[in-house]
């Protein structure tokens, strides 16, 4: 298989980190070289959190190059819009999880929270392909990012992501309860 | 499945995913490393959250978070001297707080051996500068290794250790935030027999007293030592060449990169894109800088670039060895201000290398952007108590006051809509910039802010300053109980450590008299204590506390059947006033299309601090369905 850049983005606390976290250790076990880096520090605080993963055999650093990534995760409609901007790579793919969480220029009136017709365009311009989640009944909205790992499961975008191996990940993250709740969502 | 720290703990060798910072845990186990000491700062935390993951009981080694950078350097020191491998680390500006101390370690035989682990940050990713920690190590005649992956570092610890005890002298493991977060497959090895803790000072393994002429001979064997360390680097597999093409000549000339750690990362990706046969040395050890190995690698080139990230550092010291052994190689640099600033990912590093020969680098890893409008500044979280205070503080203060900024997650009251904090300079400055922004001024009144954490840290001798002197400030102290935006580790008025120091107390003790506390959620109150200790003649204290929310929330969530609260906006009530959205800022307000404000649910902690500041009090407890 050829390299893969997973881009993956989201809100400062929305648990992009375990997505991230989870990702790296499935494409692991599938069989893959992995190499990844995470947001810390500041930005965690409500700003723009990012996480690179590369899996490959000719890959040396871990930070995806601007407008190179394959595949877009994101965990919130605007930092999905972002991302396929500023990230993605022609024919790339974005799966994003359909939060809406508006900055302060939003608030303020400075600027217009993207419409899921704007994202589709500036996915079109870059002739991807986009693909919308949500989950209207989650009681938990901790769990969109598991909610995300469940369709990239389906789409197949990586070849070997199973149930079995995004549950073996996960069971490495989280105590046994938080697992089984997760585990039911994602063998629905 | 393995716990982490049975992990992290694990005598045996073994393989598996771990992040910089968590290696570099792992090696200070496997190194037999004693003492651990530290100040919270990103890139670096990380390593304290592993360590701090063994329980007591297991633990052979002691891990202390000190009251500041220069206490944890000197804890370490301490420990050395009296035969324990010891480790200090912190962030990049950390050492500017530890300096004082620093500086002197290479002068000195610390005896059981002294890694410091630096953080440094390219790019200010969560910093107040970048500033390049190579400099330090030169002035300090301290030895620098610079690991490009979580692996190196790993590795790099371990060498570190081994030849700090050696040459009873400390070395500087320079990390840079990409490093300390990168996670990759790593091969650990065992870690063997527990060692003791050691009380083996001795005044006549050195001297350890430098003052005026005493200072030549320990200052000479600092120098020696440096010379050692240089046949290390010399031979050192950390100082290597990357050659994925068999060399040839391009137009007629041999060409080569120099670089170092993680630009030299971007280097490689660069030149197996380009399919072209130029090759890399990699200089990863890089202090003292292995000259020998360097003037070879010159002397087979035409022309050599030098691509490393931050200061030109590498680069002189390359042009001035070149110049010395008179080396004909064309040593080509970065050429613009923009290059010594952020980092040097493969892109820019892309545009560096193509700059210089294009012919080379024409395809690869060009920079594609389209940037994006509509930036996500960081906020305070939902129901942060910082939030509550500052707007409490803006209804006290009058036209024209200035309002000086520290350094924590209330940094972020300069952003909109708060406006607050207008200036920084370093962690703790604030009591002093704001006295002398009373001197000769008549006019306009100071206020100035303080974190809980930083007031220990580095607050503490400005504040004496201002009681002694009486400058007329007010000082608002952000207490939340912890050292927030690091992640939420302990300080000396936490009372997770020890008994909790009162910060009520050592202000009355040191006589300050005008001291009020008032939680931040009792927001007129706030206003009404500013409005009078603005009134009061010198120096004054308002405590503004509240715990930080996003830790104690994480702690509610954790219990069994916690129910997730919300407010909601009556819309029968709401008169568009956007108090709510333009002056409070909550970011779980959402003003929608059609003008109406809502709250998103999936934000909201249902703590209630938005009510009071809603002139028609619209804002109320929403009554849960569940
Ligand atoms: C010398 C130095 N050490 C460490 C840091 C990293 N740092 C940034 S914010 C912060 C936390 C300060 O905590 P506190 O004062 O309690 O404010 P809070 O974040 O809790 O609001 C620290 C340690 C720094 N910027 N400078
Ligand atoms: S982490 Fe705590 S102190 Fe920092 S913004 Fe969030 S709630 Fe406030
Ligand atoms: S109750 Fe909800 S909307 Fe109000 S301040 Fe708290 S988090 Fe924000």
């Amino acid at each position: 298989m050829k390299d893969l850049n997973i881009y993956m983005c989201g809100v400062g606390g929305q648990g992009i980190g375990l997505l991230a976290e989870a990702m790296l250790r499935a494409c692991h076990k599938a069989g893959y070289d992995v190499k990844g880096v995470d947001t810390h520090g500041l930005a965690q605080r409500g700003g723009t959190v990012i996480s690179h993963l590369r899996i490959g055999k000719k890959i040396h650093t871990p930070l995806i190059p601007s407008g190179k990534a394959n595949i877009v995760i994101a965990l919130e409609r605007l930092e999905g819009a972002r991302a396929a901007s500023e990230m993605l790579i022609e024919g790339g793919k974005v799966i994003f999880y359909d939060a809406q969480y508006q900055t302060i220029g939003n608030r303020l009136g400075k600027f217009k929270y993207p419409t899921l017709d704007e994202l589709e365009k500036s996915v079109k311009a870059k002739k991807g392909e986009s693909v919308r989640v949500f989950e209207e009944e989650l009681s938990d909205p901790r769990m969109q990012n598991i909610v995300i790992i469940k369709k990239m499961i389906e789409l197949e975008w990586i070849p070997g992501l199973s149930v079995k191996i995004v549950s073996e990940a996960l069971a490495e993250l989280m105590h046994v309860k938080t697992l089984e709740k997760n585990l039911e969502l994602i063998k629905q | 499945m393995k716990k982490f720290y049975e992990q992290l703990t694990d005598k045996q060798p073994w393989q598996g995913l771990f992040m910089g910072n968590h290696a570099v845990a792992r090696a200070m186990l496997e190194a037999g490393v004693k003492v651990i000491t530290s100040y919270p700062g990103s890139p670096t935390p990380e390593i304290a959250e592993a360590l701090n993951s063994v329980p007591q009981e297991m633990r052979d080694f002691h891990f202390e978070w000190a009251t500041n950078e220069k206490v944890a350097t000197e804890i370490a020191f301490g420990s050395s001297i009296n035969g324990n491998m010891s480790v200090v680390f912190f962030k990049s500006v950390g050492l500017n707080v530890a300096a004082d101390s620093l500086v002197q370690l290479g002068l000195l035989n610390l005896t059981g051996g002294l890694v410091v682990i630096l953080g440094d940050d390219p790019g200010a990713n969560s910093s107040q500068n970048e500033q390049d920690n190579r400099h330090f190590a030169r002035m300090s005649y301290i030895p620098v290794m610079e690991p490009a992956t979580p692996s190196e570092a790993y590795k790099m610890f371990l060498e570190a250790a081994k030849l700090s005890k050696k040459h009873q002298m400390p070395i500087i493991l320079r990390l840079t935030t990409h490093v300390c977060h990168a996670k990759e497959l790593i091969t650990f090895g065992a870690i063997g027999e527990s060692k003791v803790f050691k009380s083996e000072f001795d005044i006549k393994n050195g001297h350890y007293l430098p003052i005026t002429k005493t200072v030549f001979p320990l200052k000479k064997k600092a120098m020696e030592k440096l010379d050692l360390i240089k046949k290390e680097s010399e031979r050192s597999p950390f100082n290597r060449v990357y050659a994925p093409f068999d060399c040839e000549e391009i137009n007629g000339k041999k060409l080569g990169i120099i670089s170092s750690s993680m630009p030299a990362l971007s280097v490689m990706e660069n030149i197996d894109n380009s399919g072209n046969a130029v090759d890399l040395l990699q200089i990863n050890f890089s202090y003292p800088l292995p000259e020998t190995m360097i003037a070879d690698y010159l002397k087979e080139k035409d022309e050599v670039i030098i691509i490393e990230e931050l200061d030109r550092i590498m680069e002189y010291e390359i042009k001035s060895l070149a110049f010395d052994r008179n080396i004909k190689c064309r040593i080509l640099t970065r050429k613009t201000h923009d290059d010594i600033m952020g980092e040097l990912t493969s892109e820019r590093t892309w545009d560096i290398l193509s700059g210089h020969w294009p012919e080379v680098f024409e395809s690869g890893i060009k920079p594609v952007t389209q940037p994006f409008a509509n930036p996500r500044i960081p906020q305070m979280c939902p129901g942060c108590g910082h939030r509550s205070a500052f707007h409490a503080i803006k209804q006290a203060l009058p036209k024209g006051t200035i309002t000086v900024g520290d350094i924590g997650c209330h940094s972020l009251g300069f952003f909109e809509p708060y406006n607050m904090g207008e200036m920084l300079l370093s962690m703790g400055h604030s009591n002093g910039t704001a006295a002398g922004l009373t001197i000769g001024n008549e006019k306009r009144k100071v206020l100035a802010f303080i974190g809980d954490s930083t007031f220990f840290h580095a607050g503490l001798p400005a504040i004496i300053n201002a009681v002694l002197y009486d400058h007329d400030f007010t000082l608002v102290i952000m207490e939340n109980g912890t050292t927030a935006m690091t992640g939420h580790q302990p300080h000396a008025g936490s009372g997770e450590i020890g008994e909790k120091i009162s910060i009520d107390k050592l202000l009355e003790s040191i006589g300050v008299k005008f001291i009020r506390r008032v939680d931040t959620y009792q927001q007129s109150k706030l206003t009404e204590y500013i409005k009078e200790s603005l009134d009061h003649k010198g120096f004054s204290v308002v405590i503004a506390s509240h715990p930080c929310m996003l830790k104690f929330m994480k702690q509610q969530r954790r219990k069994e059947g916690f129910v997730q609260k919300h407010v909601e906006i009556d819309q029968n009530k709401c008169k568009r006033h956007l108090t709510c959205i333009e002056d409070f800022g909550c970011p779980s307000f959402v003003k929608n299309e059609n003008g109406s404000i809502t709250v998103n649910e999936d934000l909201c902690i249902g703590d209630g601090s938005c009510r009071p500041t809603c002139p028609v009090s619209a804002i109320d407890f929403k009554k849960e369905a569940r």
